[in-house]
């Protein structure tokens, strides 16, 4: 049996346009960011550019594990579910302020990508991927069987936040243009926190560990932490998403930490393009507009989205950004 | 990916973009409202699970609500007012209902949403609808809906629920003495059921003889039969939905279950007893809000039942695709009565109405906005007793509309 | 608990187990012979017992449709890793993970534009309908038949594989195919041959699944867990391991239901969990 060599981005295509590539590079962050202004104004509706936003954050911060690190997790819905859920059950029950929620989320989500990394990075291969399946199936038991916390298969509700303080301005947070920008602000800072992530001396080391495991070992990383540390920073981005889920919706749905969930993130990821950074964020975007379209005009639309999906493996597997960088800016 | 080596400026650049951001933020919150649409038109948002293993409901629900608006718009509208109808897919899930119903809401405009078909997806529709002031009939059974921490004052729940359908269902299957075993889908719905039919069996004097929780989604039901088998008894009663319904009912039959126990559960559902042979369902007992076969003894059912086949060229409607009908006439009727959609107006209106749709006279409960409604007991058919293709149950019982079969309104929260 | 109930309960997990074995085996094979993670294992489940329900109705014969629809669905196999699969071979893993994930999708739609969305009922042949006294309780007979099946089909497996010499080239092109290239074998004929195989075995699963529950397009989403979960605890690869991991989790989610049911699917995951933090490989998978 041959070991399954896990999420190799290609990289030597890429060379080729290293100026106009290291431009990107340079400008990634205020480039998204300018992105990111416009988008509630390009797409169908206010409430699926945030979703945008959020999965974007998503996508992006599960990249870090999966397309930079090379671990194909399949369980990380649980973190994006545990952010929402903490911060939903913080406001919603304790009535803490909505950004300490957020920061609590967030640490939740790290502190259980810690437990889960330390758990599933000891194993590899595919067998990774179903560790971190079965754990994350865990959590969502443990979530289904708590209901008096949860709320359980009918989910978490009752933490409508309505108005935020921000600096002295009250600003009502049901109106869908604020609460995107708000958002916003937590997906840019995600993103720039990513992009730092990758840039630092770690990014090197996690990549050098995607390449060659052996290699990166002899050359004197410390591969269980580097990995670990990977896997806890994606995991704690996916928690902000999380939460920030949360906040738009004002419901932490029980299949929001089902391994479907997390099965579609892997899909977002892929679609995109694993080997770049704003590649996932470009795949949750398409994916999530491509179900809203299609579902509107025929109740069949999984049948365009599969179609679509089965087309773009066979004929561009690097994902549309990757593509799109590849090709069209050559 | 090409390694860049560069920090500072790059650090500087975004922290100056982020300002920026907020800046645009800032002026786009300081923007006035886009005009809303300006035509008169009502509009009634309708998400609902067109994908997902109970697309058949949702689309019988979507015909039953299209039949209702087509009746209104028919009659010269409400007051005038021409009634569109949007339809969603929610997917069964939650969090994509909630969504929808942002867009519907922000975006479309709508005036109301009436819809859903799972306690999960109502809730999430009604945390949003609850949040914005809007209108919102559900029409999918749940208890938790109507308990004062849930409680929206825009909300009306047209659906029956657990409480209700399992008390009727006791009262006519379960006797005195009755030893009852529970095989019961383990969350909400299951849960609601269970304590349904316990209060029943309180009150009837029926005795629990045993109770197994089962995952929510099973699919094998092997390993619970010889403990079932075990419990020796007189009714078996599996408190679960849809697909979990048809398989553990049909694994009950397989385990000859069947010849010891009498099988029944909560809510028998048209599509679901189509997608299993009769002889499955043969003799299992079950609670429904709407059966076509009302049509002989009741005026609205027959009235309901041809129009619905001249608009769907003879089918039949079903007991969740009723609720679309039920939920949307009744809305409309009040807003008529309403005379707009003022929302305020159109609450005072619903919690007034008395209404006959389809089956029977229904209004809504002060307190909870429950729908107070009849409750049929159904029982399965044999094929040799089926005359045609869609005639597969007997109505053992109609019991009337009573508020007495609700929990009371302090028992829900709700300050008397 | 008397011991009656508690033998009833093996029982009925090595039943269960020998449904979960026949459902990973064509996943386990295909990922053990080619290397690829087959997501649409579930959706071709579901459609072989659609295929199964189709050729019975027509032939108005289970027997059938037993027979005739994994043969079918086979060849429908074989077609897609001809058109769809082979495109991909030394492509990451992902590839074919993500393509066939694409590929459920269209396939559980085009079931549903079909068939309807509802499930259709699939009886029981009625010469295996009715229960039959263990001395300990009571069994359905089809499942005692579904059993016995499942021991055939591996028996048989274990023999093509082991005796034949196609089963040599199989064994064989799984550890080495450049090898068995240089030697002169089309290796690719046999990779057609195994995704067919694989896929034979999960819509027999299909149809030997449709009369104990329901069909419907949803059905393949759960089986698709279970043979991962069976897969995986086993040892990717290895036959022995599915084999024995399928009635060990049967029996620990049988033992389960009986103390603790609402437990009984979550254990199958825990118990994977287990597995593979003890043995990293799997049951009886090698080390990488």
């Amino acid at each position: 049996m041959t070991s399954p060599a896990l999420a190799v981005p290609p990289s030597a295509s890429m060379r080729r346009s290293v100026r106009f590539k290291s431009l990107m590079t340079k400008y990634r962050v205020p480039l998204s960011i300018l992105a990111l202004c416009l988008l509630p104004w390009l797409l169908p509706s206010k409430a699926l550019a945030v979703n945008v936003l959020i999965y974007g954050v998503v996508a992006v911060g599960y990249n870090l594990l999966f397309g930079y690190t090379g671990l194909l997790s399949f369980g990380h819905a649980a973190f994006v579910g545990t952010g929402a859920y903490i911060t939903g059950i913080a406001i919603g029950q304790f009535g803490v302020p909505w950004y300490l929620a957020v920061l609590m989320g967030v640490i939740g989500g790290a502190l259980l990508a810690f437990i889960m990394g330390a758990l599933s990075t000891r194993t590899r291969g595919i067998y990774f991927s179903m560790v971190t399946l079965a754990l994350a199936q865990l959590v969502y038991y443990v979530a289904l069987q708590t209901p008096s916390w949860t709320g359980g298969e009918n989910g978490l509700r009752g933490f409508t936040v309505n108005k935020i303080n921000l600096f002295g301005f009250e600003i009502n947070f049901l109106d869908p243009v604020n609460k995107y920008y708000v958002l916003m602000v937590f997906a840019a800072l995600a993103l720039w926190l990513v992009s730092r992530i990758l840039n630092s001396p770690f990014g090197a080391a996690i990549e050098a560990i995607r390449e060659n495991e052996r290699r990166a070992r002899t050359c004197g990383y410390n591969v269980e932490r580097t990995k670990l540390l990977s896997f806890t920073l994606s995991g704690t981005i996916c928690a902000l998403g999380g939460t920030m889920s949360a906040l738009h919706l004002a419901f932490v749905p029980l299949d929001s930490l089902h391994y479907l969930s997390s099965g579609m993130i892997v899909m977002m990821t892929l679609l995109g393009g694993a080997s770049s950074f704003f590649g996932p964020f470009i795949g949750a975007l398409v994916f999530l507009v491509m179900e809203d379209v299609f579902s509107l005009w025929t109740s069949h639309w999984q049948i365009i989205v599969g179609s679509i999906f089965v087309l773009f493996v066979l004929f561009l597997p690097k994902g549309i950004w990757g593509t799109f960088l590849t090709r069209v800016m050559r | 990916m090409t390694k860049d080596i560069r920090g500072t400026t790059r650090n500087h650049i975004s922290r100056r973009h982020v300002l920026a951001a907020l800046g645009t933020g800032a002026s786009v919150v300081a923007m006035p409202w886009i005009a809303r649409a300006a035509d008169d038109t009502i509009r009634i948002g309708f998400p609902t699970p067109l994908t997902g293993p109970f697309a058949a409901e949702a689309k019988d629900q979507v015909k039953s609500a299209e039949l209702a608006v087509k009746q209104f718009n028919d009659k010269g509208g409400v007051n005038g007012r021409k009634v569109e109808l949007l339809v969603r897919d929610d997917k069964l899930n939650g969090g994509e209902a909630a969504t929808r119903t942002l867009e519907l809401i922000e975006k479309d405009k709508v005036h109301a949403i009436v819809g859903s078909l799972s306690s999960a997806v109502q809730l999430a529709v009604n945390e949003v609808t609850r949040a914005r002031g809007v209108l919102y009939v559900s029409i999918s059974q749940s208890d938790t809906i109507n308990e004062v921490k849930d409680f929206s004052k825009y909300t009306f729940h047209e659906a029956l629920n657990p409480t209700m359908t399992a008390g009727a269902v006791a009262r006519h299957a379960f006797k005195k003495g009755t030893k009852v075993a529970h095989l019961v889908a383990d969350y909400a719905y299951g849960h609601e059921m269970l304590r349904g039919f316990k209060r029943a069996q309180a009150a009837i004097g029926a005795e629990t003889v045993g109770e197994i929780m089962h995952p929510f989604g099973a699919a094998d039901y092997s390993t619970f039969m010889p403990r079932l088998r075990s419990m020796r008894a007189d009714v078996l009663c599996i408190s679960n939905f849809g697909r979990d319904q048809a398989n553990s009912i049909k694994q009950a039959v397989d385990f000859g279950l069947k010849q010891q126990s009498r099988i029944v559960v909560p809510v028998l559902l048209h599509n679901q007893r189509l997608a299993v042979s009769p002889e499955v369902f043969e003799g299992v007992v079950g609670g429904s809000n709407y059966y076509w076969g009302l049509e002989s003894q009741l005026p609205s059912a027959k009235a309901f039942n041809d129009a619905y086949r001249a608009a769907n060229s003879g089918a039949i409607p079903t007991d969740y695709g009723a609720y679309g009908y039920t939920g949307v006439s009744s809305l409309l009727q009040a807003m008529q009565v309403a005379g707009g959609t003022d929302t305020d107006k159109v609450i005072a209106a619903l919690e007034a109405l008395k209404y006959d749709v389809a089956k029977g006279p229904q209004y809504y409960r002060k307190c909870d906005h429950q729908s107070v409604q009849s409750v049929l007991v159904l029982e399965s058919k044999k094929k040799a007793d089926m005359k045609s293709d869609s005639d597969l149950f007997s109505i053992l019982a109609n019991d009337a509309p009573s508020e007495d079969v609700l929990r009371s309104c302090t028992e829900l929260g709700f300050p008397t | 608990m008397d011991t009656e109930l508690i033998l009833m309960q093996l029982f009925s997990g090595v039943a269960l187990g020998a449904i979960l074995v026949i459902t990973a085996l064509g996943l386990s094979i295909i990922f053990g012979m080619l290397g690829v993670v087959n997501f649409a294992h579930g959706a071709l489940f579901m459609v072989g017992a659609y295929a199964g329900l189709w050729v019975a109705s027509l032939t108005g014969s289970f027997w059938w449709g037993l027979i005739v629809a994994p043969i079918m669905i086979g060849a429908f196999g074989m077609l897609i890793e001809y058109v769809l699969i082979r495109p991909l071979y030394g492509r990451s893993i992902d590839d074919p993970l993500l393509l066939t994930f694409g590929l459920s999708y269209v396939l559980v739609e085009g079931v549903r534009i079909v068939f309807g969305s509802d499930g259709i009922p699939f009886p029981t042949p009625s010469s295996l309908t009715g229960v039959v006294d263990l001395g300990v309780g009571f069994f359905p007979i089809y499942r005692i038949f579904v059993v016995g099946v499942v021991f055939l089909v591996v028996v048989l497996l274990w023999l093509g594989l082991e005796k034949t010499k196609f089963g040599l080239i199989v064994r064989a092109g799984a550890r080495d195919p450049t090898m068995m290239k240089v030697l002169g074998v089309d290796i690719s004929k046999v990779w057609l041959l195994v995704f067919g195989l694989g896929v034979g075995l999960a819509s027999l699963g299909g149809v030997l699944s449709g009369p104990m529950r329901s069909v419907n397009p949803e059905m393949g989403a759960l089986v698709l867990a279970e043979a991962f979960v069976v897969t995986v605890i086993g040892g990717l690869g290895s036959l022995l391991g599915s084999i024995v991991a399928g009635l060990l989790v049967g029996v620990v989610i049988s033992m389960t239901a009986l103390f603790a049911p609402e437990m009984a699917t979550i254990v199958m995951f825990a118990l994977m969990a287990i597995v593979l933090l003890i043995r990293p490989q799997g049951l009886f998978g090698k080390l990488a």
